[in-house]
């Protein structure tokens, strides 16, 4: 910049501090968030629409799958194993735990081969490339509000009633999108480089649908040993389930800082929120540049 | 002053890929070895480029395959990060890699077209107000609900360029998507590019076409082995361009004739009973082989005037093509033929032999030398010799594009051929006067048509 003035040569007559700054490579975030917002929206919506596209009921197996499922389990917990019967709403709460554990698998199982899904477009254009992995997790959301509805209409039926505390619902649906978006940022990146991931996640996902309070409460893991009901809860798609159970279904449910044993004690499940959503964004945002080259 | 400052500074850029020898892909694989490197060959896609495109400039970037030219591209559409040096882009570039990025062929035009113009920058809103505009374009009225898996491919090209045009930007980066959809289509499209270029937008167009860089270009730059070769006028770069492929050309068919040797002993065994000093030639080209080899090409190349083989030959002069036929059996009157055919596979020329060649007994050899006037366009031809049991009967042994020649010449033309000729241009005016334009080329040429022009002047 300092010798522009005075010795311009022949080829390039012109003050280089107009240029502004030079391109930066592909980035995670892009500089424009309205492109970026309309980016995830229109990848989002093209993969609703396709979801069960060709299929006769078509978006009716939306609610129907965790419908079916929770129909089976409810059989099984309430006919075959003692788990359910006395529970108040146990439908209910089984529903809501199949409901989140769906959006949960939807927006992280979906996250893993999402760039690898996408490679015709990361590798053809310029656009931020976090747009994919927050695509994936639009689509679930998507699908979660459905579901969400299904829910409540049998909150109704079971006999719920509509309360204050609902009002926490979009606050834990936020917070564990974030939490979703965290994995999702980690394990799509991570299975660029190694296909391992896939497999690897979808045994933690099978892991963790048991090692959650969703077929059971999380006060009958109390009755047996307090000391593991408190461990459950530190994972945070267990403390986000229990909170919402409390504030959406039945008051008599322990919240979540009950069941962990103390408010205090929420900064565990908070803190690995916390953790996995930085470290899956710095890996994101340190791998984004690379994805077009190792894809 | 902002005229000055160009759209596009590209200041030594460089960009290497690693190679790794051995892709590690699994951690299993990294947990079983985990202090092996498997090393990695570094490829180097541009080395030091540097390169300013003026505001409003239709600007060519050309190069043969492997040249760096879809790397440099991608570092100027900001999908790969440059290595070292930088890249500096003023206004809004928009990059077409390929038509219809983002194309799902399970949803209707009508969502593709929305998609496809978020992909590219639009805003859905704006995207949902040019609709219109682009189904014009792309003619596709009556298919707007159709499923993209049911377009025809020219539609489906219709309808992406459409979108693409639609795209605000000051700065176009297009990568060979000139040639596509049928002629009508592609008219419009040039005729597009016209516009495009009228508006002041400045275009980079990636191509190794070098009629759409004369077409359309105002400069070029010519990338080989990552490296400037050229930076200039349309006309330079295609030239040189032309000589960067017959010189590469020549050196790959001077190390494929060492294969051809070393290769020898393969076709020995299979031959029915072939002399020890016979020589097989493999083809250059792979082309495809025919007929029951109870007779067989051995040997065939092209020759100049002199007589000696080449690999490449002058436009305008004799040549020769030639081909050997071993027998192993006792025809009579075999009928001899070739063709060449251009690098289009349009038959430029075809001989064979006229008359009844007589009885050739096993053991026996037929040498058949075809000499012509070389008036070929400079390109890559090739020779398909055959031999036949009689005239139009069955083949003996026919091999297609057994071997190929280079023309090589410095007139400018993109006829197929190129004949000797004089241009004479006149003027006559009103007032009865007649003034001579233009009377150059081929002296004799013009002898030979008007034998008595020298004797009684109009």
């Amino acid at each position: 910049m300092s010798e522009t003035t005075d010795t311009v040569t022949p080829e390039q007559p012109f003050d280089r501090a107009l240029l502004g700054p030079p391109l930066a490579g592909p980035t995670a975030l892009g500089t424009d968030p309205v492109r970026f917002w309309h980016l995830s929206r229109a990848l989002a919506v093209t993969d609703f629409k396709l979801k069960f596209f060709g299929s006769v009921l078509g978006y009716a197996w939306q609610l129907m799958r965790p419908l079916l499922l929770f129909g089976v389990l409810y059989v099984v917990f309430t006919e075959v194993v003692d788990l359910g019967n006395g529970v108040p709403f146990y439908g209910v709460m089984l529903l809501m735990g199949i409901v989140l554990f769906g959006f949960f698998s939807e927006a992280t199982g979906g996250a893993v081969t999402c760039l690898s899904d996408r490679e015709s477009l990361v590798r053809r254009l310029d656009f931020p490339r976090l747009a994919i992995p927050t695509s994936v997790l639009l689509t679930a959301l998507m699908n979660l509000g459905l579901n969400l509805v299904v829910v409540i209409i049998f909150l109704m039926i079971s006999g719920g009633e509509v309360r204050w505390t609902w009002i926490e619902l979009p606050f834990l649906v936020v917070l564990l999108a974030l939490f979703c978006s965290g994995i999702g940022m980690l394990v799509s990146v991570g299975y660029v480089r190694y296909r391992d991931v896939k497999p690897i996640w979808e045994v933690i996902l099978q892991i963790l649908f048991y090692a959650t309070p969703i077929f059971y409460t999380i006060t009958v893991v109390e009755a047996q040993n307090a000391s593991l009901a408190k461990i459950l809860m530190y994972n945070p798609f267990a403390a986000v389930l229990q909170q919402m159970r409390h504030a959406v279904i039945d008051p008599s449910q322990p919240t979540a800082a009950a069941a962990i044993g103390g408010t205090v004690y929420l900064l565990i499940p908070a803190g690995i929120m916390l953790f996995v959503l930085l470290v899956g964004y710095r890996t994101f945002k340190k791998q984004a540049p690379q994805v077009a080259e190792i894809l | 002053m902002s005229t000055a400052v160009p759209a596009i500074v590209v200041d030594g850029v460089s960009k290497s890929f690693e190679l790794p020898r051995e892709q590690v892909h699994t951690l299993k694989e990294r947990a079983l070895h985990p202090f092996r490197n498997p090393g990695h060959d570094t490829l180097h896609a541009l080395r030091d480029v540097s390169f300013d495109v003026k505001q409003g400039e239709f600007f060519g970037i050309v190069g043969r395959n492997g040249s760096g030219k879809s790397t440099m591209l991608k570092c100027l559409a900001n999908i790969y990060a440059a290595d070292t040096g930088e890249i500096y882009v003023r206004g809004r570039l928009s990059a077409f890699i390929e038509l219809g990025v983002g194309f799902n062929p399970d949803l209707p035009a009508r969502d593709n077209v929305g998609i496809n113009a978020t992909m590219l920058g639009l805003s859905p809103k704006e995207g949902r107000r040019r609709f219109d505009a682009i189904i014009d374009f792309a003619e596709l009225h009556d298919f707007v609900d159709l499923k993209l898996k049911n377009y025809s491919s020219g539609m489906l090209v219709r309808l992406a360029f459409a979108v693409m045009i639609q795209v605000d930007a000051d700065i176009l980066l297009i990568d060979e998507v000139l040639a596509v959809g049928d002629l009508a289509f592609q008219q419009k499209c040039y005729d597009q590019f016209e516009v495009i270029r009228r508006s002041g937008k400045t275009v980079l167009l990636v191509t190794h076409a070098m009629s759409a860089v004369q077409r359309f270009c105002d400069r070029a730059v010519l990338l080989e082995h990552g490296n400037v070769t050229e930076i200039g006028t349309p006309l330079l770069i295609s030239n040189r361009y032309q000589e960067l492929n017959f010189s590469e050309e020549a050196r790959a068919i001077a190390a494929g004739g060492v294969s051809a040797i070393e290769s020898e002993g393969e076709g020995e065994g299979t031959r029915p009973n072939g002399g020890p000093k016979d020589t097989i030639v493999i083809a250059d080209f792979g082309g495809d082989r025919y007929g029951d080899q109870r007779a067989e090409i051995i040997d065939a190349g092209f020759e100049d005037a002199r007589g000696l083989r080449q690999e490449t030959l002058p436009a305008g002069k004799t040549c020769a093509a030639v081909f050997r036929v071993l027998f192993h059996e006792r025809i009579e009157d075999p009928h001899f033929e070739l063709r060449i055919v251009n690098s289009g596979d349009d038959i430029m020329f075809a001989a064979s032999s006229k008359s009844d060649t007589g009885v050739f007994e096993a053991g026996d050899e037929g040498h058949f030398r075809v000499y012509f006037e070389n008036v070929f366009a400079p390109d890559r031809y090739h020779m398909s010799p055959a031999v036949r049991r009689q005239p139009g009967g069955v083949w003996l042994d026919f091999r297609e594009r057994l071997r190929s020649v280079m023309i090589t010449g410095t007139e400018e033309t993109d006829a197929l051929v190129w004949v000797r000729h004089q241009v004479a241009m006149t003027r006559l005016r009103a007032d009865g006067t007649a003034e001579i334009i233009t009377h150059s080329g081929a002296a004799d040429v013009e002898a030979a048509a008007h034998p008595a022009s020298t004797e009684s002047p109009a």
